[in-house]
């Protein structure tokens, strides 16, 4: 693996290895007073973050160190960046300088592609404008398995905001590649074009179909989740952006948190089993009731735990195994 | 309107060549810039002789969407770098799109243009007028100026943004109607594309990018051609992009409602799938759209509801390009590989026959635009500007070769079918083998 820049290329012999490892790293760590693996020693790692991130940049940043990698952390606004270099030159800077794995957020869809094709350092996917953010996916995978077992034929309702989430696209893909069910519940105005036909390869002629699970369903649509939560395995609520409040979207923030809010009552109908994801940051009240995001069904706080694990397995991937190999 | 300088040349004998690619080959006598004579076994007496070897000839083509970017963004292409891959491309005349810097809304501006592109002299350089003043969509430029400059604008669009407006439009389809004039509209709802990057689909679904609804096209479209038929004026439709805006032509058509239309090259070639990699010279407004599309633009100029090919040849500098997605300007040059890709998608698969090819390369787009002495019969008496063309070669695009001083082409090193072999622009060869003869 030379990038991580989307889940839709990852093979499910390669995501499941990433899950392996991560779940190995953990155990590794479990219990120490030191957690640091001198695996990394002398690589540098340079988080480049286009956009405000708390919990991505630093998980990053902590996965790194535990590694015993140089960390170096860049913001756009304290940067060249500010004063109108291009994201290639500035690519190409880091690159000059010897940064052997760059770990990028941009507010465009594809930048991470691009910056892959300008310079020869590993790219890895931090959130790209509406399109991915692989290593949220990955968490999020890693958390389920942990409290599923598998995502072998479990089914994932995802609700909220499907059209601008990078979020629900790598999820979807790479749930849909592990085997999973993928139930989306939102508003039509909230749903990508065309989102019915992803996953699904009932004919299996597709190349990818052969990288993903023996039998992959289709992705279902509906729009009241009361109806979806008791078939559901997990429930993956979305953050509603601010700005998307006011784009009409929908008629008001009330009318949303009424009709695709996970609200204590509609917890209830989920099954004993069944656990609440939300990427963050989470707007309580709004897309998830207070109760809910405390409640010993939301692993929230797994998640974020797993991030750390499943971003030091995708460096390991990157930037350790490769020399082994070498 | 006049075609710029007379040069040298006096007499020319094209030996050898197959006018409209039918039938046996004739040679044709070029005295003054006019077609002598033609026949078999012409004699040569005088005359500087084109072996033509069975070449191909139709009459020049005719762009009527292509963007010198002078004045203003001369770093990306000239009128003169402009007009030399023009008349590469076969082109004998291009109509010069006003989004320049100052933007072509005066008579100044476009005598300017014009001026510039007859001292160049490669191909007849005709300036589009904007429509409105500063392409701000607010009032209408001086139209009526513009007209009865030297450069004789015909042709009138605000080209890269809507006149979305409609009473805006309605005003100006009228007034247009008085000085015998065109209002090229691209049709693009600017409230349904906010924010817009790529054909709104399945492609663009999964890259994350913000859709470009069809029925932004089609909304405009059908506007148009009602306040058209109410006017009683005349619209053009640029760069036809959806099967639904091809029915919505076709509807007005029916009802003789005086409208035409035009296809890029590009948009009967490529769709979005070319998008997956996110390289921004696959960017483009309108956006590349899906398959059913591009047939249904192929048919539709086969049968004529679309009329013509035009390139919107739309030179970038290396650092609008190469960059993030949606930092990057929208456009690809086209000049030199339109004819090579409508024989592509025209020719070769049997939709267009060589008459058909002069009929939307040349006669119909000289004809919307007004350039009398463009796209003319190969007839004797007639004006000499012609293009030669070997069908059956083949080339490979690199962009770093082409004549434009910017290098944005999707067809990078794709191999295309039938060749320019030589351009004369009223007797005078413009180009041969490739080469530029200033």
């Amino acid at each position: 693996m030379r990038h991580l820049l989307s889940t839709t290329e990852l093979r499910r012999e390669t995501a499941t290895a990433l899950l392996d490892t991560a779940e190995a790293l953990k155990q590794a760590l479990l219990g120490r007073q030191v957690r640091k693996l001198p695996t990394l020693r002398g690589r540098t790692v340079v988080t480049l973050f286009y956009e405000s991130s708390t919990r991505t940049r630093a998980s990053f940043e902590i996965a790194g160190k535990w590694m015993s990698a140089d960390v170096v952390n860049l913001t756009a606004g304290s940067s060249s960046v500010a004063k109108g270099e291009s994201l290639r030159d500035t690519a190409l800077t880091l690159a000059a300088m010897g940064a052997d794995c760059v770990v990028i957020r941009h507010p465009a869809a594809g930048a991470a592609h691009r910056l892959a094709s300008w310079v020869p350092t590993h790219v890895i996917n931090a959130g790209d404008g509406a399109h991915q953010h692989p290593t949220q996916a990955l968490l999020d995978a890693a958390t389920l398995r942990e409290r599923l077992g598998t995502l072998n034929g479990r089914t994932v309702t995802i609700v909220g905001d499907v059209l601008h989430s990078r979020v629900a696209r790598s999820n979807i893909e790479l749930l849909i590649t592990l085997g999973a069910r993928i139930h989306l519940v939102a508003p039509p105005t909230l749903l990508p074009w065309g989102v019915q036909n992803w996953g699904g390869d009932p004919d299996g002629t597709q190349d990818q179909a052969q990288n993903r699970a023996e039998r992959s369903w289709p992705v279902t649509v509906s729009h009241d989740l009361d109806a979806a939560l008791p078939g559901s395995d997990a429930v993956m609520v979305l953050r509603v952006q601010a700005e998307r409040m006011h784009g009409g979207f929908f008629p008001s923030v009330r009318e949303y948190s009424i009709s695709y809010g996970l609200t204590e009552a509609r917890l209830r109908l989920l099954p004993a089993h069944a656990v609440v994801l939300h990427p963050g940051p989470m707007l309580r009240g709004m897309e998830i009731a207070h109760s809910v995001a405390d409640s010993p069904r939301a692993v929230i706080a797994d998640q974020v735990r797993n991030g750390v694990h499943v971003r030091m397995a995708v460096l390991y991937h990157l930037l350790a195994s490769q020399e082994e190999q070498a | 309107m006049s075609e710029g300088i007379i040069r040298r040349r006096t007499r020319l004998l094209l030996r050898g060549v197959r006018p409209y690619g039918a039938g046996d080959p004739v040679d044709l006598l070029i005295c003054d810039g006019v077609i002598a004579e033609l026949g078999v076994g012409l004699e040569a007496t005088g005359a500087e002789v084109f072996e033509g070897g069975g070449l191909v000839v139709l009459p020049g083509l005719v762009d009527l969407h292509t963007h010198l970017r002078e004045p203003g963004r001369e770093d990306a292409e000239t009128i003169a770098t402009g007009s030399a891959a023009a008349a590469l491309g076969g082109y004998t005349a291009v109509f010069a799109m006003p989004n320049t810097d100052p933007v072509a809304d005066t008579a100044v501006v476009v005598e300017h243009v014009y001026r510039r592109g007859a001292e160049v002299g490669l191909v007849a350089v005709h300036p589009v007028g904007a429509v409105t003043a500063g392409l701000r969509g607010e009032r209408l430029a001086e139209l009526g100026a513009m007209a009865s400059s030297a450069a004789a604008v015909r042709v009138f669009s605000d080209d890269g943004v809507c006149v979305h407006d409609p009473l805006l439009m309605r005003r100006a389809l009228e007034y247009t109607r008085g000085l015998g004039g065109v209002i090229a509209q691209h049709a693009e709802d600017p409230r349904l594309t906010a924010g817009a990057q790529a054909h709104e689909g399945e492609i663009a679904a999964r890259l994350g990018l913000a859709g470009w609804p069809a029925a932004a096209e089609e909304a405009i479209v059908a506007r148009d051609c009602l306040l058209a038929r109410d006017a009683a004026a005349t619209l053009h439709v640029c760069h036809v992009s959806t099967a639904g805006t091809v029915e919505l032509l076709r509807w007005a058509k029916e009802r003789k409602i005086r409208v035409s239309a035009e296809v890029t090259p590009h948009h009967l070639l490529l769709t979005d799938e070319r998008l997956v990699g996110y390289d921004p010279v696959n960017k483009v407004n309108p956006p590349l759209r899906t398959v059913a599309d591009t047939m249904a633009l192929r048919a539709a100029l086969a049968e004529g509801i679309v009329d013509c090919v035009a390139t919107d040849h739309a030179p970038h500098a290396a650092e609008d390009k190469d960059c993030e997605w949606s930092a990057a300007r929208a456009g690809m040059l086209g000049l030199q590989t339109a004819l090579s890709v409508v024989i592509a998608t025209m020719v070769r698969p049997g939709l267009l026959d060589w008459r058909g090819v002069a009929r939307v390369m040349s006669e119909r787009p000289a004809r919307i635009g007004g350039a009398r002495s463009q796209g003319r019969p190969i007839a004797v008496g007639q004006p000499a500007t012609l293009v030669l063309v070997d069908p059956d070669a083949t080339w490979t695009v690199c962009g770093a070769a082409l004549a434009s001083l910017a290098s944005n082409t999707p067809y990078e090193g794709m191999e295309l079918p039938g060749r320019v072999v030589a351009t004369v622009l009223r007797g005078e060869i413009t180009t041969e083998d490739g080469k530029v003869q200033w």
